[in-house]
This record gives structure tokens, sequence and C-alpha cells, in this order.
């Protein structure tokens, strides 16, 4: 087969536009378990639920989802300072995050995926937006709208994330948790409500990157786990707690599924990140830009 | 006991229910029980590696879906007998295990358990995209026409099989229990720097209990091609294993051989009821809300329960 510089063209771009958006689904796994080292496996749940969220709105109401689910994000943020509540009560403080909390967060990411199978069935769902069917041609490039929309927004958010915890106090004491927590401690913070609030924010990115994810594509609940592999290969690939980091891997991860799904076929792309992370794991477990 | 003495006594209580549950008329007792049993591997396999060593295995349908299908890639190439599906699935799942827990034991806890989840995934998406076992498609395995030992459906063998399967799995979970290799895998389980520290050769002994505990798995999925002579990639994956895999030992209890029994003796007998009655979607939540409740709200399960009221008793 020739490879044509219009395919090739459109394969990176499709990667470099669909990156944006795994940044976006991956900079709360970052924070979680990145930094908080709480390893929140059912973060792909809180995603597909804002998925749903932004669907029952946008099809009762016609509101536009991206903006429903920024609306929305209060919610998730005091969903996540309640599960992050119970998770610090019942294992974290006994010690038992390892085995425990793992299975906890298993049984969470399992109820959410049964109980939207049970309100919504399995159907595909999906959303109507004025930009949806609309694409952008430069040359050979195409630049489909439902693409490049949650794209802006998800770099907005990203960046918007890293300023945060680069400049404002209570984003250095979230660094500051995940470097020392005793340290921490004799400065007269309580690590428990920095990782509560910081735990709080990687479930209301999560709600929102929802959203751009029912933009993207029809949803249907059991994807949710699909992107389990992927949300953490971006993390780790990235060197863990580097919001840069998951930046950079989000785009690699991107390019990689594009020309994956360009030239061996749309089936072969979620094998992909599996690849990647088995792959980091085993050669620089700390990831491109670890420390 | 002696292993030898306890391994005596689980195969004759085995084939002694196989032989008294042919008296039952009822060929739905079968299709139940055998799902039964099934669980009672996957759990006693699962807490060989989740119970004894701590590590969490999220991808017990990735190897359950191993052994089914090679069952069903040697049936397609050579027309083998169940047996030798058995035997093959068993191993390959455990090579699978060997080789995931190579690549990913020597680092943290959690990134074996993730890599176990994606596992799933993307064997799943393999399965789907190799024609020669069906792909998305599914495959026949037809059931032999003369059913050996005299029983009268092929049902009954393939409930009689798992009933052995099962009695071995205790076996070797007990045996592994009870043994030097058992009890350097509770140290890693307590404290892995401790162990190591101490001279506990940790990341062979991680290595050998994944496998172990990984080929278990894939015996259990080793008959499930012929239970409806149909295997399709959803259903041989299906996340419920994994839920139920975990769930189980997680509610009987994981410090002993007996807790996975007891849990997956109870939660697989409530789910064949709900199912029945109610639906099989409903089944899962109460799976999901069970594993939950007990994680938080009772750590040390059923057996933990057990192990307080004797030591009240003991008083």
């Amino acid at each position: 087969m020739e490879v044509s510089w219009a395919l090739l063209a459109n394969a990176v771009i499709a990667g470099l536009l669909l990156g944006g958006f795994y940044a976006a689904m991956s900079v709360g796994i970052s924070i979680s378990f990145g930094m908080l080292d709480v390893v929140n496996i059912a973060h792909p749940a809180f995603i597909i639920l804002g998925s749903y969220i932004a669907y029952i709105v946008n099809d009762r109401f016609g509101f536009d989802p991206i903006v429903v689910s920024v609306a929305v994000s209060p919610l998730f943020f005091l969903l996540g300072m309640v599960l992050y509540r119970i998770y610090y009560v019942c294992f974290e403080r006994r010690g038992q995050e390892s085995l425990r909390g793992l299975a906890f967060f298993f049984g969470i990411l399992f109820i959410t995926e049964v109980a939207l199978v049970l309100i919504f069935g399995v159907d595909y769902r999906m959303v109507s937006t004025r930009y949806g069917d609309v694409t952008w041609r430069a040359g050979a490039v195409d630049f489909p709208m439902r693409l490049v929309v949650p794209f802006l927004v998800s770099m907005a958010m990203v960046i918007g994330v890293q300023l945060f915890l680069t400049r404002t106090f209570f984003g250095r004491a979230v660094l500051a948790v995940a470097q020392d927590q005793l340290a921490l401690r004799l400065m007269g913070v309580n690590p428990v409500r920095v990782k509560e609030l910081a735990f709080a924010l990687s479930i209301a990115t999560a709600g929102v990157a929802g959203a751009f994810l029912i933009v993207i594509q029809p949803v249907q609940p059991a994807i949710g786990r699909e992107f389990i592999g992927l949300v953490f290969a971006v993390c780790v690939l990235g060197g863990m707690g580097s919001i840069l980091g998951t930046l950079l891997g989000a785009f690699v991860l991107g390019l990689a599924e594009s020309f994956t799904s360009t030239f061996f076929g749309p089936s072969w792309a979620p094998a992909v990140s599996f690849g990647l992370l088995l792959a980091t794991l085993a050669f620089r477990p700390s990831g491109l830009l670890g420390r | 006991m002696s292993n030898k003495v306890f391994a005596a006594v689980a195969l004759a209580v085995a084939l002694a229910l196989a032989a008294v549950t042919q008296l039952i008329p009822n060929d739905y007792f079968f299709t139940a029980a055998y799902t039964v049993l099934l669980f009672v591997i996957l759990a006693t396999a699962w807490n060989i590696l989740g119970g004894y060593t701590g590590y969490v295995n999220f991808g017990s349908a990735a190897f359950f879906a191993i052994g089914a299908y090679t069952t069903v890639f040697f049936y397609n190439a050579f027309r083998a007998p169940l047996a030798v599906g058995i035997v093959a699935g068993t191993l390959v799942a455990g090579l699978a295990g060997l080789g995931l827990g190579y690549l990913t034991l020597r680092l943290r806890g959690v990134f074996f358990a993730i890599a176990s989840l994606a596992l799933a995934v993307v064997l799943y998406i393999f399965v789907v995209n190799w024609d020669y076992v069906g792909g998305a498609r599914g495959a026949y395995v037809l059931q032999p026409r003369d059913v050996p030992f005299g029983l009268p459906r092929y049902i009954h063998l393939i409930y009689a099989v798992q009933l052995v399967m099962a009695a071995f799995a205790l076996v070797v979970a007990r045996a592994i229990e009870h043994s030097t290799l058992g009890r350097g895998l509770a140290a890693i389980r307590d404290d892995e720097l401790a162990a190591e520290c101490s001279g506990v050769p940790t990341l062979k002994l991680k290595i050998f209990s994944t496998m172990v505990s990984c080929a278990l798995m894939g015996m259990a999925g080793t008959t499930f091609p012929y239970y409806l002579s149909y295997i399709e990639p959803s259903s041989a994956f299906s996340l419920s294993y994994a839920v139920n895999s975990i769930a189980m030992p997680l509610i009987g209890g994981m410090m002993s051989w007996m807790g996975p029994l007891i849990g997956a003796v109870l939660l697989g007998s409530v789910q064949q009821l709900v199912q029945v009655t109610v639906s099989s979607a409903w089944n899962l939540l109460i799976v999901g809300v069970l594993l939950v409740l007990f994680v938080t709200l009772a750590p040390n399960g059923i057996m933990g329960w057990v192990d307080a009221w004797r030591r009240r008793k003991g008083r």
C-alpha cells in the first residue's frame, strides 16, 4: 500500500485532536493516582456518568453538552469529596488501600456500569450539537468540529489545572502532599483535607471529560472499562503526577491510536494503549517526564 | 490433616457428590451447579494471589477466556477431546500469568492490577479479530453424542468434571496455604520490604503464585465451551467473572481456603436464584453492592465473623 501524504496528514491531525481529549480524561488520574496515590480505577465510570448527564440534559432541553458538564461539575466535586471520605475512613487510615481499596473502587466502577445499564439499557446514546456535523477543511486535511471543540476545551482545562497546581497556594499544597505528608502536617496543614479537595477536583474533571466523550462518539455504559487501560497508560507514560507529562503521554497515545486505526483498522486501536502501558512498565516505569 | 489425606477426602467428597446428585431428576440443577462450581474454582484461584499474597488480579475473565478459547482452538484444529482442552487450557493460562507477572510484578502491586485489567480488554479485542476461533460471531463446540460413565446427558459429565476440578483447586490452595511457600506469600502480603530483607525470594514467590492462580482460572474456563456448546467473546470475557472472583473471597474471607469456598457457594447460589426470579442485570448489581458493602464494613468477611465468634467462645 502506498502511503499518501493526505492520509498521513489526516492521521496526524486526528491523533493530535484525540490526544488532547485523552489528556482531559487522564488529568484526573494524574492527580488522584499520580499525586495522591489513590488508585481510582473507577475514574472512567465517572467519565461515563458525565456523558449520561450531558446526554439527558441535551436530550430534554437541547443545551450544549459541554456547557452542561461545566455547570454540573460542582456536583461531581461533591461526589468526589464524599467518595474520598469513605475511602479514607475505611481503607487509607487502616493501611488497607492496596488490596481492599482497589476492590472498593472496582465495585464502584461495576455498580455505576450496571446501574446505567438498568436505567438506560445497552443502546448507544449520542448528543446533537450545532458543530457535530461540521467539518472544516484545509486542503486535503479535515478538521471535524466534533473533535476540534472538545480538543480546545480540553486544552483549556488541562492548562487550567496545571496553572492551578503550580500558581496557587492550595495547588502547591497538593504537590506537597504528593511529596511528603508528614512535612505538611508539621506545617500545620491537614493532608487529608488537601487530598479530599484534590480528589474531588479529579472527579470533577472526569465529569467534564465525559461530555467531551459523548460529543466525540456515541456512548454506552460498558465502554468505560476500555478507557481504564487508556487513562493509566497516559498517566504512567507521561510520568506519574506530572501534568505536562500527561499532556505529552496523551498526544503520544492519540497519535499511536490514530496511526493504528488508519493503517491496521479501527478494531485494533484499543489494543494500542495496553501495549504502550506494558512497554512503559517494562522499560521505563518512571515515564517520559518522570521525576 | 496432611495434604495427601486432605486430597483423598476432597476427591472422595467430590465423587460422592457427583454420584449422589445424579439422582436429582431436574436438569436445571446441573446447569446451576456447574456455574456455582465454576465460581468456586475462580474464587479459590483468585485468592491464591489476592488473599495469600495481597496482589489484586482484575483479569480473571481474561484467564478464564484463555482456558475456554484454548479448548475451542484444539477442538477446531484436531477435534481434541475435553481432557486435552483441560490440560492445554490450564497450561496456556499459566504461561500467560507467568508473562504478565514477569513484566509487572517487579513494580508496585497496583501496576500489576492495572495491567491485568487492561490485559482482559486487549485479549478480548484479539479474540474478536481472530476468525479461526469464531471472532465476534462466536464458535460452536459440539458435545460428543455418547457420554462416558453411563451418564444420561453431557451436562452431567461436565458437572462431574467441574466438581473434581473444584476439589483439585481447593487441594492446591490448601497445600500452598500450609507450606513454607504459603508463609513466604503471607510475609509478602503483610510487609513486602521486610520479607525481602529477611531473605524471602519475593519476586520468585509472587511470579509462582500468579502462575498457579492464573492456571487454575484457565482450568475453570476449559469446560465452558461445552457447557452451552457455543461460545462468543463478550460472554467469555464478561466483567462479571472478574467481579465475582474478587467479591467471593472478600465476602467469604481471604485468609484460608474455606473463605472463597463459602463465598462462592453463598453468592453463587443467591445469584442463580436472582437470575431466575428477577433478572441478570439486577443480579450483577447485587454482587457489586455486596462487594462494596463487605469491603467497607466487614473487611474480613464471613470467616472473620466466625473467627471473632470462636475467640469470644474460647475466652
